[in-house]
């Protein structure tokens, strides 16, 4: 066909006007195959300039060895182990890579730099309160969102990227559609849950690939179910304080190691019921159509892969984190330093809260710390151990009312959080509850610059923490038929 | 003949078995994403293989044009096919 125009316009040097002329007759020859008849050149054309211009590496080797990797990920019998070896190898690299960076940065942001800036603040004569307020409060709550959050995010989100360069996440969302076809989501829910292990806000973003509005929603309200980073110190925690505690030491870090798995795939079971449920209730509609490239695997570019993680994701979710949590240690330690008679606001908000938190088999200092934290939940540990230690009165530990602090062994955790009047059964729920609650000011900001709606920003908000207070409450009532006083 | 052709049901890109190549004969209608198949060069008379189904039976992954494509087994109902070798 192309040649025929070709030709024409070559031998009777015709003017534009007769070329049209002439186009409009020769579609009439075409009839109903224009659309095709016109991509079909199109991708002759282009096949053409690619065979002179691209140099294609001989193909057969290339191709045995993209089969055998696709048939080990994708084959009935290895596909979903391999998906769950992938995961737990990944969150087992990021936990211990993570531990002495955070130990280092913890040292020297607290441990050293807090005592240079107290000193200071003395020297120039600041007075008490504004000194606390800064240096104690805000300076300190950036300290701990810096040490905790940063050395997990730079080894998470490069090993998440390479993962992506190398080609294998579209075959887990290829694995996965199935499920979340069924749950009347997209196949690429699959991706965006995963990037939400690294931070929720990232996974937010990581739902423009979801092209159908509605798919897209589910995928932002449920990617809170996804444990972000943040969450893991304090899983890690409270699984090795009371659940590894109660097995022999030997076993002990295998098994809270598996209770903090436990609880990640319960929130991916989470993720398929609340879609499931929402497809069919406020998200109801059409699946939409599922069709995805398997591109071939490549070896990825190692530098260039660290060099636009970090710059890309690390520093701009980092900065956004420590943006909110300057409030949030202002509010610690106001709330903990102001007093109203003969209390503190925070002694009297935690013990109004306590006998609620109770129904819900936590108590009064969890609560209150999980307001403070809506802007980090890393904070939340710390948040709590001040808290309880303000209520205790407890003397000898910490520095005062109002700071942030870690303790350096397992033992005075233990004790002090039985001193607060903490059992297993407040353990399991804080567990629960730090999976399934609100998302963090950052994520509920993001969502609300993707969706540009109140309304959907709401309900990925209150959601979450409806269902969290909801199992909460059971799991406790439940737990006290059968196991007694918790 | 003839009326015996008519009567047969086409065959669909759905009910072809893992290594099953065939060519395509047409779409069920004009629906958006059938568009958009053909838009990726995904016409007529195209050539395609079945190179395996997902672990739990859907999406299908075809390799066509040169590139490996997944599809769920609803979308590929809709997409009439020809096998290529052997008889219809």
């Amino acid at each position: 066909m192309k040649n025929q125009v070709d030709n024409i316009i070559e031998k009777n040097k015709i003017t534009d006007e007769q070329i049209l002329d002439t186009a409009n007759s020769l579609r009439w020859d075409l009839g109903e195959n224009l659309h095709d008849s016109l991509l079909e050149s199109i991708y002759q054309d282009a096949a053409e300039i690619s065979e002179k211009v691209v140099t294609k590496v001989d193909e057969k080797p290339r191709y045995d060895w993209d089969r055998t990797l696709d048939r080990l990920l994708t084959s009935r019998w290895t596909g979903f182990p391999i998906m769950l070896l992938m995961l737990t190898i990944i969150f087992w690299i990021t936990i211990s890579g993570a531990n002495v960076p955070s130990a280092l940065l913890a040292s020297f942001l607290i441990d050293t730099i807090h005592p240079v800036l107290k000193d200071a603040a003395a020297y120039l004569g600041t007075p008490l309160w504004l000194d606390g307020l800064l240096i104690d409060g805000i300076y300190l709550a950036m300290a701990w969102v810096i040490s905790v959050m940063l050395p997990p995010m730079m080894i998470f989100f490069p090993l998440f990227t390479l993962l992506e360069d190398f080609g294998y996440l579209p075959r887990v969302a290829f694995n996965l559609d199935s499920l979340f076809k069924k749950a009347g989501a997209h196949g690429k829910q699959a991706l965006t849950m995963a990037m939400g292990y690294g931070c929720n806000a990232a996974g937010i973003i990581a739902t423009r690939v979801i092209d159908s509005p509605r798919e897209r929603l589910i995928a932002i309200i449920t990617n809170n179910f996804s444990l972000c980073n943040g969450r893991w110190p304090t899983q890690i925690l409270i699984a090795s304080l009371f659940i590894g505690s109660m097995v022999p030491a030997a076993l002990g870090g295998l098994v809270s190691a598996t209770a903090v798995v436990a609880v990640a795939l319960l929130g991916i079971v989470l993720t398929f019921v609340t879609s499931w449920f929402l497809s069919r209730t406020i998200l109801k509609g059409e699946a939409s159509t599922f069709s995805l490239e398997l591109p071939p695997y490549r070896p990825p570019k190692i530098l260039q892969t660290l060099y636009t993680s970090i710059i890309d994701r690390t520093i701009f979710v980092l900065w956004r984190a420590i943006i909110f949590a300057v409030p949030a240690g202002a509010v610690i330690w106001l709330s903990a330093n102001v007093m109203i008679g003969d209390q503190s606001i925070g002694e009297y908000i935690v013990n109004f809260m306590d006998p609620f938190g109770l129904i819900l088999g936590l108590n009064g200092v969890i609560l209150f710390a999980y307001i403070i934290a809506i802007p980090a939940n890393e904070i939340v540990i710390p948040t709590i151990l001040m808290l309880t230690v303000m209520v205790l009165n407890a003397s000898g530990v910490g520095e005062g009312a109002g700071v942030m602090f870690e303790l350096d062994d397992y033992q005075t955790y233990t004790e002090l959080f039985a001193a607060g009047g903490w059992t297993l059964l407040t353990a399991i729920n804080l567990m629960l509850f730090s999976l399934i609650h609100n998302p963090c000011s950052t994520t509920i900001y993001t969502i609300y610059k993707e969706t540009k709606s109140l309304k959907w920003t709401a309900i990925s908000t209150f959601l979450p923490i409806v269902m969290g207070i909801a199992i909460c409450f059971f799991v406790a009532q439940i737990w006290r038929i059968f196991v007694g006083a918790g | 003949m003839i009326s015996e052709k008519k009567i047969e049901k086409q065959i669909r890109l759905s009910d072809l078995q893992k290594g099953d190549e065939a060519h395509i004969e047409g779409f069920e209608d004009d629906e958006g994403s059938l568009v958009r198949l053909r838009d990726m060069g995904l016409h007529d008379g195209i050539s395609l293989r079945v190179i395996k189904f997902a672990p739990l039976g859907d999406p299908i992954e075809i390799k066509t044009r040169g590139f490996y494509l997944s599809i769920r087994k609803s979308l590929a109902n809709r997409i009439l096919i020809k096998k290529n070798n052997g008889i219809k």
